[in-house]
């Protein structure tokens, strides 16, 4: 591909780089310090330690107890411990039909182990979003039932950036759950919230939120892939899934990613300690973007609420023209981004998530998402200004009238 | 990338894009909440097309297929045209993507119906 200059890489939702000083402390843990942590002599035992300060750092974020932290592989895998380890669990005390309560914007690392739990005789409820893509605390409320025992919200929804009220939805479960406590009704709610696109910009302390349950990954924190982990509120009830040599108190079996939970551990402490300065600068470029895309294209419909987002996303409809192939025209020109259109999807099938906000097929086929990250520049921002406004030009000119 | 080197030729710089004043015939597939939509226009003269434009709202393979095709119509009587088939298409992009492969099959649609269209006319 003939590209002059650097690639620009706005697709932070879906990864982001490792940052250089979180990559430095992983090495001595694959050659020198490679012991198993479970490991009774010297080298499990360094590996241990080194284990021990990730849990205490990733609890120290959250404001939460590090044996309150089970690491996993990452954020699929946590999302999965949280609904089927909870669920069996409260099945197996309770054999009353469950009933669970989710969004209709969830990622599928929660929809799917959802849709299997209803295939398998629970009830469920998938809340629906308002235009500009959050819950609304009254259809929140009015869903909640006697029977409900499971609730898992998503933090930030990973297209739009759409932030959801975590923390007050906690609060009205844990006045549901004391009143049943009053009244003598043992079931209680297990909250659940996959938290992994607000790490980088939002409060997650699980005091805060008021969660059982909150899901994190390592590579959206500019930590390594493959890692991450389960908040699990002491007292909550919980089968492990995965099964084996009883590591992580026998819910999360497998000989820990020792390498990869020492980068997490360190990615998180930089996170929450650059977190204003970052959002800042994110912010900025992020609103100078949407504002020089709006006065150099027409026709473009922001699909972030801005005011309700983190500051990384941009969801823009560029009407007219067709996501999957703004994604390669910019691809070619050394931009990266993703698009909500059915195009790029295997399904064939326009962004779910778009579609639950009320966006029309034909404008969440024109979806593309600008993710902003850490690294980016005014520059790079300019220049992403310079190169798409002819490219959308010729592809809607290429369309029938 | 998970294209060609030849798709993306053609959707860098497609072949034939554009209109036909004046077109014997013109055939359109797809619509706008699938995302796809193709036109073909088409100028015919002794039972041969003279000359060949697109118009495509879609995707990246949308538009190479949309290309190539018309390359391999132009100049072609019309039972040669017919006889093009999706399988000629991908061939010559140097492949598609399996999930891509439908829209190979709405370029040839569109120039059937804008074939059976003229034959109709005639």
């Amino acid at each position: 591909m003939p590209k002059k200059n650097k690639p620009i890489y706005l697709d932070h939702s879906a990864t982001t780089p490792v940052d250089k000083a979180v990559l430095k402390t992983m090495p001595p843990y694959f050659t020198k310090n490679y012991g198993n942590p479970s490991s009774l002599h010297s080298f499990g035992q360094t590996a241990s330690a080194a284990v021990s300060q990730a849990r205490e750092n990733i609890a120290e974020i959250l404001n939460c107890a590090p044996k309150e932290i089970i690491f996993t592989s990452g954020a699929t895998e946590a999302d999965n411990l949280a609904i089927f380890g909870v669920v069996s669990a409260l099945r197996k005390n309770n054999p009353a039909k469950p009933h669970i309560i989710t969004s209709s914007i969830e990622h599928p690392a929660v929809l799917e182990p959802v849709n299997r739990l209803e295939a398998e005789g629970a009830e469920v409820t998938y809340l629906p979003v308002n235009a500009k893509g959050a819950v609304s605390l009254e259809k929140f409320k009015e869903a909640i039932k006697d029977s409900t025992v499971f609730i898992s919200i998503m933090y930030v929804n990973s297209e739009v950036g759409a932030i959801q009220p975590i923390s007050e939805m906690g609060k009205i479960i844990e006045r549901i759950n004391r009143e049943r406590a009053g009244r003598n009704n043992k079931n209680r709610i297990y909250f659940h919230t996959d938290a992994v696109q607000a790490l980088n910009f939002l409060n997650c302390g699980v005091e805060y939120l008021k969660v059982d349950l909150l899901s994190l990954s390592g590579h959206k924190i500019y930590g390594p892939k493959g890692v991450g982990a389960l908040f699990a509120r002491s007292g909550t009830p919980m089968l492990g899934v995965q099964l084996g040599g009883h590591h992580e108190k026998n819910l999360r079996s497998g000989t820990l990613n020792v390498p990869g939970i020492v980068g997490l551990g360190h990615a998180i402490k930089f996170c929450a300690k650059n977190r204003e300065k970052n959002n800042k600068l994110i912010l900025k470029l992020r609103n100078e973007f949407i504002a020089g895309i709006k006065k150099r294209i027409p026709d473009v419909i922001v699909n972030t609420d801005i005011n309700n987002a983190t500051p990384s996303h941009a969801n823009l409809s560029f009407v007219g023209a067709e996501g999957e192939a703004i994604l390669i025209a910019l691809d070619i020109e050394g931009v990266a981004v993703s698009t909500g259109s059915a195009c790029a999807s295997a399904s064939l099938k326009a962004s779910p998530v778009l579609l639950a906000m009320g966006v029309k097929e034909e404008i969440a086929h024109s979806a593309i998402r600008f993710t902003l990250g850490k690294y980016n520049t005014a520059a790079e921002i300019r220049r992403v200004l310079k190169i798409l406004p002819p490219l959308v030009k010729k592809l809607r000119q290429m369309a029938p009238k | 990338m998970q294209y060609s080197k030849k798709v993306i030729e053609h959707f860098r710089n497609p072949h034939n894009q554009g209109r036909i004043k004046n077109a014997d015939a013109v055939g359109q597939v797809g619509n706008i909440a699938c995302g796809d939509i193709m036109k073909i226009y088409l100028k015919i003269k002794d039972n041969v097309i003279k000359d060949i434009k697109f118009e495509t709202l879609g995707c990246a393979a949308a538009i190479s297929v949309s290309s190539a095709l018309t390359d391999m119509a132009k100049g072609k009587t019309l039972e040669q045209a017919l006889a093009i088939t999706k399988d000629s298409i991908v061939k010559d992009l140097g492949g598609l993507p399996p999930v891509k492969v439908h829209c190979s099959m709405l370029g040839v649609e569109a120039l059937h119906q804008a074939i059976e269209k003229y034959n109709n006319k005639i």
